[in-house]
């Protein structure tokens, strides 16, 4: 089975991490622009941010097999810095319009202040004046009505529900985000979003439409392998495959291929090109030796 | 001028496979290049109108390539290569500061394909003096897809880089086992120095269990001395085929009469040498298929 995993912070994962991931039969990546974990001071430090995720961080990717995509945006946590996040601003324009940036995110609330909210709306803005989906962050306080809340500004500013994501949902919100027509991502993430049976029960109760999950691993306690684990568990639970299929791969893609920026054909025929990158001219293996899985763990060579 | 010729013959591959929308938005583009700005926004959405598939040029068109400029080989370009090309010789700008400035804003904002297309232009660029640094910098990069523009079939380096850098592109290309037989003038900038580094590179290797490409003895040679000599005589007695030949096309290219004697105790290998069979192009090609 291929997987999509629409959202997860790869720069803060290991090759490790992108192995396994591919083994698991993950084909393709979306990776939000959002905090480092601490904010950040300087306007270069996004410009780099950005460009590491549209070069370096793709690159990498592809040395696994992996097709990396990005959204780009300002999160709503450092949009509460307003000199940085005006000059922010001003970048964004040079970012979103590149190839394989498939929409302009995660943006949204935190804590719902007068700051976030001017930023978001200027980013929903430019989503619209450049016809790319958004990827709606949503709060982890006060979260109902925060969701709530980000999708009346979006039809506000005149967004197509269909172009929307709305993520981070939990049972309070998925109902009302469905009902208006918003795409609903469930973040699979241990201890504070959703957990997977959960979300089992969830595809059970509401069906697969408008319904995609992801693992939004970061630089936390977080699993990259929370889509294609999450599959497994849905199928040994009675859920058709074909239902599966819809909310770790299809649906993902059939939100964010709206930007134009990311079709199926991208891994499918572009597979053996990755391999013949991986095993010939690798710069993560150093030296470029090709992989090895070593029997005993504990030798490097 | 060279870059009106150079913008005349990408014009022309272009207009001959672009469709009616795709060459009329180029037209566009290159009439309204007035701001620093619209030079950007072009030069990023340039794949959405041209598409990303390959030149696949003609016999004739690659022989104009080389005339018009020698070691200019476009063989593997594609149509979003072409036109970004195109648009980087009409880049608006008064002096060649200027000019330097909006390559530096591109390339700091530049993805993957951006920066590779952005490298693999250099040698039609104007002021070509200037952007040595610029290409030093590509040749830093460990993404595989930006140095192959840099350094394969690529004039740039061997026509302007200083021979510390270019000495280091070698290395590096060694080090991440990129084909040498790929790099434009690989035999006219072989140095002493190079030939040291290179050989004390295949003594890490060895020591550490490794192998390297054989194609390092090909810029080692022309610089052969005794001191080198347990080298080849190592690679002599290889179980690698490549690596014996490497050391036999090595022998046979020196005046030392150690070389004479080491291959009179090797008839069968110079017999496979001379018969035409193995150069070290040939050796190039096999080091890099399996």
């Amino acid at each position: 089975m291929f997987f999509i995993d629409p959202h997860v912070h790869m720069t803060s994962r290991t090759t490790d991490d992108y192995e396994a991931m591919r083994q698991a039969g993950v084909v393709a990546v979306i990776e939000p622009a959002f905090w480092m974990g601490q904010p950040r001071t300087r306007v270069g430090t996004f410009q780099d941010y950005y460009s590491h995720l549209i070069g370096f961080e793709r690159f990498r990717a592809s040395q696994f097999g992996i097709k990396h995509y990005c959204t780009i945006g300002l999160n709503s946590k450092e949009a509460n810095n307003e000199a940085l996040a005006e000059e922010v601003m001003e970048l964004l324009p040079l970012f979103v319009c590149k190839e394989g940036v498939v929409g302009v995110g995660e943006i949204g609330y935190d804590d719902q202040t007068a700051a976030e909210d001017k930023y978001y709306r200027l980013q929903l803005e430019l989503a619209r004046e450049v016809n790319l989906p958004v990827q709606i962050h949503t709060p982890h306080r006060d979260k109902k009505k925060g969701t709530l809340r980000s999708m009346e500004v979006a039809l506000e500013h005149g967004l197509d529900p269909a172009m929307v994501i709305v993520d981070h949902n939990n049972e309070e919100t998925v109902q009302d985000v469905l009902e208006r027509g918003f795409w609903a991502a469930f973040t699979i993430y241990p201890h504070t979003k959703m957990g997977n049976e959960r979300m089992t029960e969830i595809v059970k109760h509401y069906g697969p439409e408008h319904i995609f999950i992801n693992s939004a691993a970061d630089w936390g306690i977080s699993d990259p392998l929370a889509v294609p684990k999450t599959a497994q568990l849905m199928l040994e639970r009675g859920i058709p495959a074909e239902t599966v299929h819809l909310v770790t791969y299809q649906n993902a893609l059939a939100a964010f291929s709206q930007s134009g920026q990311m079709q199926e054909s991208d891994w499918l025929n572009d597979r053996l090109i990755d391999q013949s990158l991986k095993f010939s001219g690798n710069s993560i293996l150093r030296g470029g030796q090709t992989p090895k899985i070593e029997a005993d763990p504990t030798i490097i060579r | 001028m060279p870059s009106e010729s150079y913008q005349n013959y990408l014009l022309t591959i272009l207009a001959a496979r672009l469709p009616e929308a795709g060459l009329a938005w180029l037209q566009n583009q290159l009439a309204g290049l007035a701001s620093e700005k619209a030079f950007y926004l072009a030069f990023s959405m340039a794949p959405r109108f041209v598409g990303k598939i390959p030149l696949s040029l003609t016999a004739a068109e690659l022989e104009q390539a080389q005339q018009l400029r020698p070691g200019f080989q476009p063989a593997s370009w594609t149509m979003e290569q072409a036109a970004r090309t195109l648009l980087l010789l009409r880049a608006p700008h008064q002096t060649p500061a200027d000019y330097t400035a909006i390559l530096n804003r591109l390339a700091s904002a530049a993805d993957l394909c951006e920066v590779a297309t952005l490298y693999a232009a250099l040698p039609l660029l104007p002021y070509p003096e200037t952007h040595v640094k610029r290409a030093a910098e590509g040749v830093r990069t460990t993404m595989t897809q930006v140095f192959d523009a840099v350094a394969l079939n690529n004039p740039y380096p061997h026509d302007y880089l200083p021979t510390e850098a270019w000495n280091q592109m070698i290395l590096k290309a060694v080090f991440n086992v990129r084909p040498l037989h790929r790099i434009y003038g690989l035999d006219h900038r072989h140095n002493a120095a190079l030939a040291q580094m290179l050989v004390d590179y295949a003594h890490e290797r060895w020591a550490a269990g490794r192998t390297l490409t054989p194609e390092v003895w090909r810029l080692v040679s022309p610089h052969l001395t005794l001191q080198y000599m347990p080298d080849i005589q190592r690679l002599l007695l290889s179980a690698n085929t490549l690596e014996k030949q490497a050391a036999a096309l090595a022998l046979i290219e020196s005046d030392l009469p150690m070389a004479r004697e080491l291959l009179r105790q090797h008839p069968e290998m110079k017999d496979s040498i001379t018969d035409g069979a193995c150069t070290w192009q040939s050796i190039g090609e096999k080091a890099y298929a399996s």
